[in-house]
């Protein structure tokens, strides 16, 4: 398999690996309390059953099946959560029908089964993909692609990103970006375990309302290039962004300490940051919730603060 | 300031939490004079919507007064009197250009979440899971609300909350509901579900020009308000008869031109040897039963009828009659309400005295008692309709 192809699936693991991880730890516990957490009944035993059973089975096949197999397992794992609760209704309904709730127990015992491995199979998957590691063994290039339809003339979209003083309001690892006046421009970001890394970069290619081409230049501690393009939408609808993104972290600690830090999920990050590209645009500002205080930002859902208003 | 907060399944407790504060320059705080409970909130109590998590504050309906603006707000001012649309939209995407406001392409945070689930994300909603935003709801003393210069609707002083209150959600959900049906006079509507959206699309269907509206549910209160308040033509309880015999009987045999699902993911499963069930399930042959009125809508419909869902689904369905819908020329609409652009149209009706959407509320009651009020609500306790709540 090509460095291409690994990354590809890396990526595609990863990407899997933030937004899965995130339906499941949100979505989940309470699936999981249903099912732990409840009573010991023949209900909850027989599930336990099902857990320890249905566990062998999908976690070896789960890993192996197809291109992209997290997502089925995923859209599963959202699928069987509604399935139970459901089911949990129907139980709770049919009171002393004896018959009726045997079934319908055997079926959520049966779903509550299924779930527990569709989520082993999927954190399995994800856990498996972040492991499979780019790091530690030399040099290999990070990839990230991602687009976005902006409802806003393409002069306008393509001015504001050609001002590259913009990019940090909507990209997150992004604190500045200087012109330092001769055609080059200082970018500053945040690195890993606190550190910040500094490079220039000039803009290589460019050609108005249409592309923006860049490319970091000499001791960069990550060497970087983007490329941006423009195309006016359908309809009227505005203008369709296109971003390729490349990092090729170098050899060593840093190295795959930056890998780690951009290479988490990249697709996902410049899905974030166009999202947020987008909100800038169209509404003036990076839309903001008490979940989500910091705005798109799809490692969040890992860690979602509860809708209410943060303390003072 | 104090607010219901959803703890777990069936769990909600009324609590104090910090204050909101101004987050985005397109902010207002309201602080709220009366706020319900909708059908919806019920799918969050009983645990089928999923990334709801322990301390999110629940309501996205809620009216109240502007007490704090964000620096590029210019078109509220402190003071003012406003209902909040439950959708939260940005007013600038090619979505909300286009009226949708309840698909608006920015103002969920947590896209991401929903595109997993739903392939493509939709609009923030107040108090509805992290999914659609994370936002923190309106069963409380005091709310943010983003872009508070494209979703706030001022009304004037001297007309009751009560009046008013429901432009937040269920009048504009049950009036799109009928809107999608595409009327014309001489139609015969069916509605399942006869709470409070149902009776809204009952009534608007009426407004719309429908001839015969048929109300279709098992609470006899609930089929009563229908025709008194609403002004169904016709109603059907289903523990009684057969749904689709008394259908085709109401309508020779052609089946009901719309039929509106307002009953949702969670309607009833009659597990007696009832007639309508056993047929309506050899129809359609169900498994778990969970879109039973969605299923039941389908097959009553005429050939070339409309099926309208406002009834809310969270994720995947089974044994849906596909054959019968595409043999027989169907079309299916749906959405969550795209309340802002039904805001001005519905207050004209309501300040002209055709309309007075008050007709559903059964209960109000005390912030305080809001754990009481989704219990009773839930269990259609006390002939139970609507709740509101005052902070
Ligand atoms: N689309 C939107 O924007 C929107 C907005 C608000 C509410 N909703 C949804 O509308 C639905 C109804 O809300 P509500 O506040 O009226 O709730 P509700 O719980 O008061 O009403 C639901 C009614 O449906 C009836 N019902 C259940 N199963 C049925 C069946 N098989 N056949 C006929 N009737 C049946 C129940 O008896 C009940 O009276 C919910 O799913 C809610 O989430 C959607
Ligand atoms: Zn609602
Ligand atoms: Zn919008």
């Amino acid at each position: 398999m090509g460095n291409d192809d690994r990354t590809r699936r890396l990526v595609n693991g990863l990407g899997l690996f933030s937004l899965g991880l995130g339906v499941a730890q949100l979505a989940a516990p309470g699936a999981m309390n249903r099912l732990i957490g409840a009573k010991d009944d023949t209900r909850t035993r027989a599930v336990q059953r099902w857990l320890g059973g249905a566990r062998e089975v999908v976690a070896g096949t789960g890993i192996e099946s197809g291109r992209s197999p997290a997502v089925w397992l995923w859209t599963r794992v959202a699928g069987d959560i509604v399935d139970l609760g459901m089911l949990g209704t129907v139980l709770g309904r049919s009171g002393r029908r004896a018959k009726t709730r045997g079934r319908t127990a055997v079926a959520t015992a049966a779903v509550a089964g299924v779930t527990a491995a569709d989520l082993l199979a999927a954190l399995r998957l994800s856990r498996d993909d972040t492991d499979a590691g780019y790091l530690g063994n030399g040099r290999r290039g990070i990839e990230a692609k991602g687009a976005v339809t902006v409802n806003r003339p393409v002069g306008e979209v393509f001015a504001y990103w050609r001002d590259l003083e913009n990019l940090p309001r909507f990209m997150t690892h992004v604190q500045s970006v200087r012109h330092r006046g001769d055609g080059r421009w200082r970018w500053r970001a945040n690195g890993p375990a606190g550190m910040d890394v500094e490079w220039d970069a000039d803009i290589t290619e460019e050609r108005t309302d249409e592309f923006i081409a860049w490319q970091s230049v000499g001791e960069a501690s990550v060497a970087n290039s983007g490329r941006v393009e423009f195309r006016p939408a359908p309809r009227g609808r505005g203008t369709e962004v296109r971003v390729r993104l490349t990092y090729d972290p170098p050899v060593g600690k840093l190295g795959a300490a930056v890998a780690k830090l951009f290479g988490a999920a990249p697709d996902q990050q410049v899905r974030d940051e166009l999202r947020r590209f987008k909100q800038v645009l169209e509404t003036g500002e990076v839309v903001r919730s008490e979940g989500t205080p910091e705005g798109a930002k799809s490692r969040r859902t890992v860690a979602q603060r509860p809708a209410q208003p943060a303390p003072a | 300031m104090r607010a219901t907060v959803w703890m777990d399944k069936t769990h909600v407790e009324v609590q104090d939490v910090p204050d909101p504060q101004i987050l985005n320059a397109r902010d207002a705080i309201v602080k709220i004079s009366s706020t319900a409970i909708c059908g919806s909130d019920l799918h969050l109590y009983n645990g089928f919507i999923p990334t709801m998590r322990k301390g999110d504050i629940l309501g996205h309906e809620f009216m109240g007064e502007v007490v704090e603006i964000g620096s590029a707000v210019t078109t509220l001012k402190v003071g003012d009197r406003v209902v909040v649309p439950f959708p939260i939209a940005c007013g600038g995407c090619g979505a909300c250009e286009r009226g949708l406001t309840s698909v608006c392409e920015n103002s969920n945070p947590n896209a991401t979440m929903a595109e997993k689930v739903m392939g493509h994300a939709t609009a923030g909603i107040f108090g509805y899971s992290h999914m659609l935003g994370g936002f923190p709801g309106g069963q409380a003393e005091y709310a943010r609300v983003p872009f508070a210069d494209v979703g706030p609707f001022k009304v004037a002083d001297d007309i009751p909350d009560e009046q008013v209150l429901f432009l937040s959600d269920i009048l504009p959900t049950g009036y799109m509901g009928a809107e999608m049906c595409d009327l014309t006079p001489g139609d015969v509507v069916a509605v399942w579900g006869a709470g409070p959206v149902g009776q809204f699309a009952i009534a608007s269907a009426r407004l719309l020009g429908a001839d015969r509206v048929i109300a279709i549910d098992r609470f006899p209160y609930r089929l009563r308000m229908a025709r008194d308040g609403a002004g169904a033509t016709d109603v059907i309880n289903y523990e009684d008869v057969p749904v689709l015999e008394a259908l085709d009987d109401l309508t020779a045999g052609r089946g009901p031109d719309a039929c509106i699902d307002a009953a949702g993911l969670e309607s009833h499963i009659d597990v007696g040897p009832l007639q309508a069930y056993d047929r309506a399930k050899q129809l359609v042959m169900a498994e778990t039963d969970r879109p039973h009125a969605l299923r039941e809508a389908i097959m009553a419909c005429a050939n070339g009828g409309v099926v309208s869902v406002i009834g809310v689904y969270g994720g995947f369905v089974d044994k849906f009659p596909m054959g019968a819908f595409m043999n027989r020329s169907l079309r299916m609409r749906s959405g969550q309400c795209h309340v802002h652009r039904y805001m001005e149209p519905l207050m004209e009706r309501i300040r002209s005295g055709e309309l007075d959407p008050s007709f559903v509320i059964t209960h109000r009651m005390s912030l305080e008692d809001a754990p009481r009020g989704y219990q009773m609500f839930r269990d259609k306790e006390d002939n139970c309709e609507k709740v509101v709540l005052s902070p």
